[in-house]
């Protein structure tokens, strides 16, 4: 028995102490949120934030978490509120199949909660071991422009 | 030599020949006007960027995302940080009033262009065994990069300039390099190389207290930049020896089959040797694989053992809590790319091969678990994704203690406090 805790709810489950945190996210506790992609660390569609951190969920084994938090992007906010890094890429329409993008949320997530001023160069660089198939990332790249700002703005929308 | 006989037979070259002599002098030589870049002989400026890759210059004189030879980069030492300057020929703030006596004197002797001593992060203590030929296409190569005007942070360290006259009575000695003629061609050029411009051993040889290598401990194995540098010699923890054919591989490449991928400061020596003539890195191989004197005969022997040794073994080594705990975190995070050796798709080097688990210290593997291994800019291959955010310090310390029973070497010690040291940057 393993618990965990997932955008703020503490969870338990009955995995094998190896399995990758990813599945037990998808398959146990039903956050599909985080996309199954490459399931060797090279795509970046599972990307979480632990404590602070962008993880590739596919390759973390679940009993590495402890007692660290974990977010994935329905801890952003929901279909009907979503919070500011959503809003942000909605705004600027930044999803073509969208497979990749609750894996950039996150990983931007991380890196503007660490640097709120981060520039698009910053932006460029830390977004660089996500990839998007589609093609769509002049727009994702606005998209977490737009969301430094909403971030720094608060909740208005 | 044949330089400076033409230059005798041109008129008005006395002084220049006088420049030249007066190297070893140490007051300041006059700045002069900035050269034209037309006026350097464009197969000369070649040539020196050559060897400007095989010096690795750019690394240490370029910021990180900064314009390059602009200087800025940060180098830590023991003594204090000390910055790379700027190297442009931008008059003001590089090295554009640098007459070309100037330059070969710093590099030769270390002294800057008003005669003061310079640390020896600059690595004239190498650089003092370059040729006159390589000296002026190194001279020719940097006054035509495009001038940027830069300044570089000023140098943080302990140790003020004029002191470092007493270190080099000490330790440091002008010098050429003494060719070996029992020795063939190829080899000797490698020893010129490695010796001078490519300075190896500025990483590692193992250094003393007052920062000075150990010279009975040539290529024995050191640090560069908060990582361990792997020895060389016959000491070398390699666990498939090295070879003259792969090492010269690796130095183009920095993958080869049985060996791990270059990392940390190897990785943009790598990136500069892979621009160079062949004939350069197999020169540098030759040399550097005579230095480990183990008979080839031992050297086979070890590396069909390390290639025999089981993929990685069972969890069921009789062990600690810590290996046990080490060995279900690398079957959940390791294992997937790394049991399946490197011919399957997205696999990885079985990590029984990798020196990262044979050197000294953990503090390797810290980085590259924690970091990864970020393939350059026009690189498309795999790479070893960054693990800091998914393992706690006691979680990566399990993982280190499982990895190094995984060798025939003992133990590290203070694994744990290795990972919280590195935690806090002990770059």
């Amino acid at each position: 028995m393993i618990e965990l805790r997932v955008n703020g709810r503490v969870h338990r489950t009955e995995a094998d102490p190896q399995t990758p945190l990813l599945y037990v996210l998808r398959d146990d506790l039903g956050l599909n949120g985080a996309k199954f992609g490459c399931g060797l660390g090279q795509c970046g569609a599972c990307t979480v934030v632990v404590e602070g951190e962008a993880v590739y969920s596919c390759i973390t084994p679940v009993s590495a978490i402890g007692s660290r938090n974990v977010r994935t992007v329905e801890g952003l906010g929901t279909g009907e509120t979503p919070g500011p890094m959503q809003r942000a890429f909605i705004e600027a329409q930044a999803a073509q199949c969208g497979y990749c993008i609750p894996g950039m949320m996150m990983r931007a997530q991380a890196l503007l909660e660490r640097h709120p001023g981060a520039t698009p160069e910053d932006i460029r660089r830390a977004l660089q071991p996500n990839l998007c198939r589609c093609g769509t990332h002049m727009r994702i790249l606005r998209a977490v422009e737009r969301a430094a700002e909403l971030m720094k703005t608060g909740s208005r929308s | 030599m044949m330089i400076v006989r033409a230059l005798m037979t041109m008129p008005a070259a006395s002084f220049v020949v006088a420049w030249l002599m007066s190297c070893s002098s140490s007051g300041p030589i006059e700045p002069t006007e900035p050269r034209r870049p037309a006026s350097f002989d464009t197969a000369r400026v070649l040539e020196g960027a050559r060897l400007a890759a095989i010096g690795n210059c750019i690394t240490c004189h370029t910021a990180p995302q900064g314009r390059a030879y602009a200087g800025g980069y940060p180098l830590h030492t023991p003594f204090g940080t000390v910055y790379g300057t700027n190297i442009t020929p931008d008059a003001e703030t590089g090295i554009g009033r640098w007459s070309e006596a100037q330059f070969v004197r710093a590099m030769r002797e270390g002294l800057d262009r008003e005669g003061q001593h310079l640390y020896p992060a600059f690595p004239y203590e190498y650089f003092t065994r370059l040729s006159d030929d390589d000296l002026h296409a190194l001279y020719a190569f940097v006054m035509t990069r495009e001038p940027v005007r830069a300044t570089p942070p000023a140098n943080r360290m302990l140790v003020p300039r004029p002191a470092i006259a007493l270190w080099k009575a000490r330790y440091f000695k002008p010098a050429r390099f003494q060719g070996d003629a029992s020795r063939p061609a190829m080899w000797n050029r490698g020893a010129y190389v490695v010796e001078s411009l490519a300075h190896c051993s500025a990483c590692h040889t193992p250094r003393g207290a007052l920062g000075a290598e150990k010279k009975d401990a040539y290529l024995a194995g050191g640090e560069a930049g908060g990582w361990h540098a792997p020895a060389l010699d016959a000491t070398s923890p390699s666990p498939v020896p090295w070879n003259p054919a792969t090492l010269a591989g690796y130095l183009r490449t920095g993958l080869v089959d049985e060996h791990a991928i270059a990392a940390g400061p190897m990785k943009p020596v790598v990136m500069n040797l892979s621009q160079v003539p062949e004939e350069d890195t197999r020169a540098i191989a030759e040399y550097i694989v005579s230095i480990d004197a183990r008979a080839s005969r031992e050297r086979e022997g070890r590396a069909k053992a390390a290639l025999a040794a089981p993929v990685s073994r069972a969890a069921d080594l009789v062990g600690d809590r810590a290996i046990r705990n080490g060995a279900a975190l690398y079957a959940g995070a390791c294992g997937d790319c790394h049991d399946r050796g490197r011919a399957a798709e997205g696999g990885a080097l079985p990590l029984p091969l990798a020196i990262g688990l044979t050197i000294p210290t953990p503090r390797n593997l810290i980085h590259i678990i924690r970091g990864g291994i970020v393939p350059g800019p026009h690189d498309a291959r795999p790479w070893m994704p960054e693990f800091g955010g998914a393992l706690s310090d006691s979680e990566l310390a399990d993982l280190l203690v499982y990895l190094r029973s995984l060798t025939d070497r003992p133990p590290w010690r203070d694994v744990e406090a290795e990972v919280k040291r590195a935690s806090k940057g002990d770059e």
